[in-house]
């Protein structure tokens, strides 16, 4: 499929990423959102200039946050002419806000573009229960003080348990990492394998970090410098030791396999990324890192189906793959967002499964295997975090950044989400 | 910065009283430069010693295009009050000495002049270079003007500064930014200094057109250690004179480095400036700015420790971020295309110390490194000759900043009293210096190491 003209990633911005309850306990989505926007003018000198538009999101949001983009933007430095929107769709809303940006820029209806994304589990909503809420709006429909009175008076001391958001499925009321689970068991995903890839993970963003590679992706702050989950001397043996944490519903205990440690943590931080026209980057002698030339978008049915939460990128790869005229190993870089390690092992066995790729995928010969020294080459969500909404803007420049390094190639990108969805893309240069 | 409550009492109407009485040192609020602002308060007196004098007809000149009333006869009244009335400037044409017989002159001019010279007023100087001098008297005379307006800095009151211009043969027409930045309220902190104006040969370049409220309008200036503190002041000062700024600091302080770049509208390049390829870094950021016009090595670190102490960790990392990082980038800087690179006409200008000419206790990494920085410029600056750039170095005294707030009450007060202007300097008297520097203007001035530091007597 022929685009009129491709998007380009020019640069990009984001804070460390801190644990829960950590670093950033007391930031908000506002606080970090802008700072992230600030360092990215700072880097490409925007101050008071408009861009075409600011898309980004985040997933736990107040209900007062309803245009937290816009607040953000208003904040920052960028031109307060600059319109905006949120978008979300769960973890995948980083990615997600980069191609709404880069579709626009394709269309030629803007020429430059800010994606991003924000999350904080610290500084999270918390929600007053339905009961309570109903005895509230009662009394304010009412239009006497009598009337007032009288709804009031249903009020219960039980009423007062806040709801806190959980990172869990609406519909199965099984946790994320439940699910994920489920599908470790499966797919037979080994626990020696998960701790293999978080090692790889930690150990690859040590060394990105050590080599000066976020330099010119990351600014600091409140007094953070480098994502504080990274373990540079992470090892399987210490990540051996952990006690599993996440069971699969009725399955044997003793075979959990999902720890605290090859899972990523709840994580607060903010990501944007700026993409451009050719046109606009060579206006400001700006470089291009990569292009982004398409994305698709997939669901599955985990609840009344048999398909794993987060097995939906399983699907939107290979129709992606086939619309571009592309094998699974026609890619320099594979960037498989590590909610936890057993999704990327499992959208990986399913991928060379030959039964899975004809039953699910109606295709005749499975896509295959990948070179697995060719993913997440600077580590991933299990060293960095994954602030929710954030992950998929760190991921478009980092993929974008180690083609340009590479002097060129093609890359993947494959983001789960919850609500059994999925977002991905390829990145050229 | 560390509060001078001192010199809040002694600006006090009962602290003056009580300062008067028992004898203790005023502390003048000094005129510092806005833009806009004249180029003197008030009416300038010009003298010359000497009938040969040879640059008298140029700072009238310049005087007269910055509008200043200008009295040459000093028993003339002034303005509208008599002939004892206030200036706000005295310049003194002293080229052209043939013996130390011929500096009775300049006694002469200079004797009324010091109670005529009002609050930050401006007592200037101009004289032959003594080493272009062959003949034993003439270059006594010529050098004697050195130590006479040292002493006279030291007896200037009110916040007036004294200092000496040395005009090379054939400069004449070349000191128009040197006699603008000593006659402004720019130079606030520099006193009792020496400034040698075109003796580095090959110098070429020229003042016509610059908006001297502006006067590096259009200039892409790289600013190091930019995050904070000096650096941060001189990347507001140069953007103020019209410059897009590329701040540049370590990675680790690019939460400050950004509020600096947003804050002048530049752009923050997060580097640590002794890695491998740092000034091929700065070379790429800059190619979107269509290359560098200017470059303000400021980064700098103190590792203080007294040398019996001392350990090579500590010392290497001294000489490093403030010697060796400034070396491999000028080095990249030199090599690089007139495109897009480092531009012919560009400025160089790094910050030497007090420290690096007097010497401190506890800092002989810094003084080492901040002397060294002395030699870089001196052997610099005729290799950049062939490309119409220049280098220079600004050598701060005590200046206001949160290093030396972090100093014990005595060595601060003592920083700050024993100079010749009773204060501590400010940030921007530095950045003032080095923005001069910076200018197209300033293109006769090569190899020079100029002091910003109140005429501190703890370095002299």
């Amino acid at each position: 499929m022929a685009s009129p003209r491709r998007a380009a990633v020019v640069g990009a911005n984001r804070i460390p990423f801190a644990r829960s309850n950590g670093a950033y306990a007391r930031a908000s989505n506002q606080d970090m959102l802008t700072a992230a926007l600030d360092g990215l003018v700072a880097r490409f000198g925007l101050t008071e200039e408009r861009m075409g538009e600011v898309v980004a999101g985040a997933v736990l949001k107040h209900s007062r946050d309803f245009n937290l983009t816009r607040e953000a933007v208003l904040g920052s430095r960028l031109s307060a002419a600059t319109p905006t929107y949120d978008v979300q769709q769960a973890c995948g809303t980083g990615l997600e806000a980069a191609i709404l940006i880069s579709n626009k820029i394709a269309l030629g209806q803007i020429e430059v573009g800010i994606a991003g994304g924000v999350d904080t589990t610290s500084d999270a909503p918390i929600a007053v229960n339905d009961d309570l809420r109903e005895v509230l709006l009662e009394a304010n429909r009412a239009k006497s003080t009598a009337g007032v009175v009288k709804a009031l008076a249903g009020l219960r001391p039980g009423q007062l348990v806040p709801e806190i958001p959980a990172n869990r499925e609406p519909r199965t009321g099984m946790a994320m990492g439940e699910h994920a689970a489920i599908t470790a068991a499966h797919w037979g995903i080994e626990r020696t394998a998960q701790d293999e890839l978080t090692a790889l993970s930690h150990q690859n963003l040590a060394k990105a970090y050590d080599a000066g590679f976020f330099d010119d992706l990351m600014t600091p702050f409140l007094g953070l410098t480098k994502d504080n989950n990274l373990r540079g001397d992470s090892t399987v043996e210490k990540l051996g030791k952990l006690k599993p944490v996440f069971f699969p519903a009725g399955g044997d205990k003793a075979e959990a396999t999902m720890t605290a440690g090859n899972s990523t943590p709840l994580t607060d931080g903010a990501a944007t990324v700026l993409l451009a026209s050719d046109e606009w980057a060579a206006e400001r002698g700006l470089p291009v890192l990569a292009h982004l030339v398409d994305a698709e978008t997939a669901a599955v049915d985990y609840v009344h189906g048999d398909e794993g939460l987060l097995m939906a990128p399983a699907y939107a790869v290979p129709r992606l793959l086939e619309r571009n005229g592309l094998t699974l190993q026609d890619f320099d870089f594979y960037e498989i967002h590590e909610a936890f390690a057993s999704t990327v092992l499992a959208t990986l066995a399913a991928w060379e499964s030959p039964q899975f790729c004809k039953e699910r995928l109606g295709l005749d010969a499975p896509l295959g295997s990948i070179d697995r020294g060719k993913l997440n080459v600077h580590g991933s969500s299990l060293a960095a975090g994954h602030p929710f909404a954030a992950t998929g803007a760190r991921i478009v420049p980092t993929l974008a950044k180690t083609i340009h390094e590479n002097g060129g190639g093609r890359g993947l990108i494959s983001i789960c989400a919850a609500g059994g969805q999925g977002v991905v893309a390829i990145l050229e240069a | 910065m560390s509060h001078d409550w001192y010199s809040d009492f002694v600006n006090s109407g009962f602290g003056r009283a009580v300062a008067g009485n028992v004898g203790l040192p005023p502390v003048p609020k000094l005129r510092r430069w806005e833009p806009g602002q004249p180029l003197l308060s008030g009416a300038a007196l010009l003298g010359t010693a000497t009938a040969d004098g040879r640059v008298a007809k140029v700072v009238r000149a310049v005087l007269a295009d910055a509008n200043v009333e200008v009295h040459e006869d000093p028993a003339a009244p002034i303005g509208g009050g008599s002939s004892s009335s206030k200036v706000a400037a005295a310049v003194l044409d002293a080229t052209g000495l043939s013996s130390p017989r011929d500096l009775a002159a300049v006694q002469q001019f200079l004797t009324p002049v010091m109670r005529r010279v009002g609050p930050s007023g401006r007592i200037l100087v101009l004289g032959d270079v003594p080493a272009q001098a062959e003949r034993p008297a003439v270059r006594a005379a010529r050098r004697s003007l050195e130590g006479l307006v040292r002493s006279a800095a030291k007896e200037a009151r009110y916040g007036a500064t004294v200092n000496l211009i040395h005009v090379a043969d054939g400069a004449e027409n070349d000191l128009e930014s040197t006699l603008r930045f000593f006659l402004s309220s720019r130079s606030a902190f520099v006193d009792g200094q020496r400034l040698d104006v075109g003796v580095v040969p090959g110098y070429a370049g020229s003042s016509a057109g610059t908006d001297w409220d502006h006067p590096v309008t259009g200039k892409v200036a790289v600013v190091t250690g930019a995050a904070r503190g000096i650096g941060r002041t001189v990347a507001q000062t140069l953007a103020r004179d019209g410059a897009t700024v590329v701040a540049v600091d370590v990675p680790a302080a690019g939460d400050a480095l950004a509020h600096t770049a947003n804050d002048v509208g530049g752009t923050a390049l997060q580097l640590d400036i002794t890695g491998e390829g740092a000034g091929e870094a700065i070379l790429e950021h800059c190619r979107r700015h269509g290359g560098i016009d200017i470059v303000v090595h400021n980064a700098g670190i103190t590792r203080d420790k007294l040398l019996a102490n001392q350990d090579t960790d500590r010392w290497n990392s001294v000489i490093d971020v403030n010697l060796n990082s400034q070396l491999a980038i000028n080095d990249v800087l030199l090599a690089s295309g007139d495109d897009d690179g480092f531009h012919r006409g560009g400025r160089i200008v790094t910050v030497s110390s007090m420290a690096g000419i007097a010497g401190n206790r506890g800092q002989t990494a810094y003084g080492a490194s901040k002397a060294g920085v002395i030699g870089l410029v001196e052997a610099t600056a005729p290799l950049l000759a062939d490309k119409d750039a220049t280098i220079n170095a600004v050598a701060p005294g005590f200046i206001e900043t949160a290093m030396t707030a972090a100093m014990p009450v005595g060595t601060r007060e003592a920083g700050r009293r024993l100079s010749s202007l009773t204060q501590g300097g400010l940030p921007v008297d530095v950045a003032e210096t080095i923005a001069w520097f910076a200018q197209g203007a300033s293109y006769a001035i090569n190899g020079q190491v100029l002091r910003v530091d109140g005429q501190n007597y703890l370095g002299a």
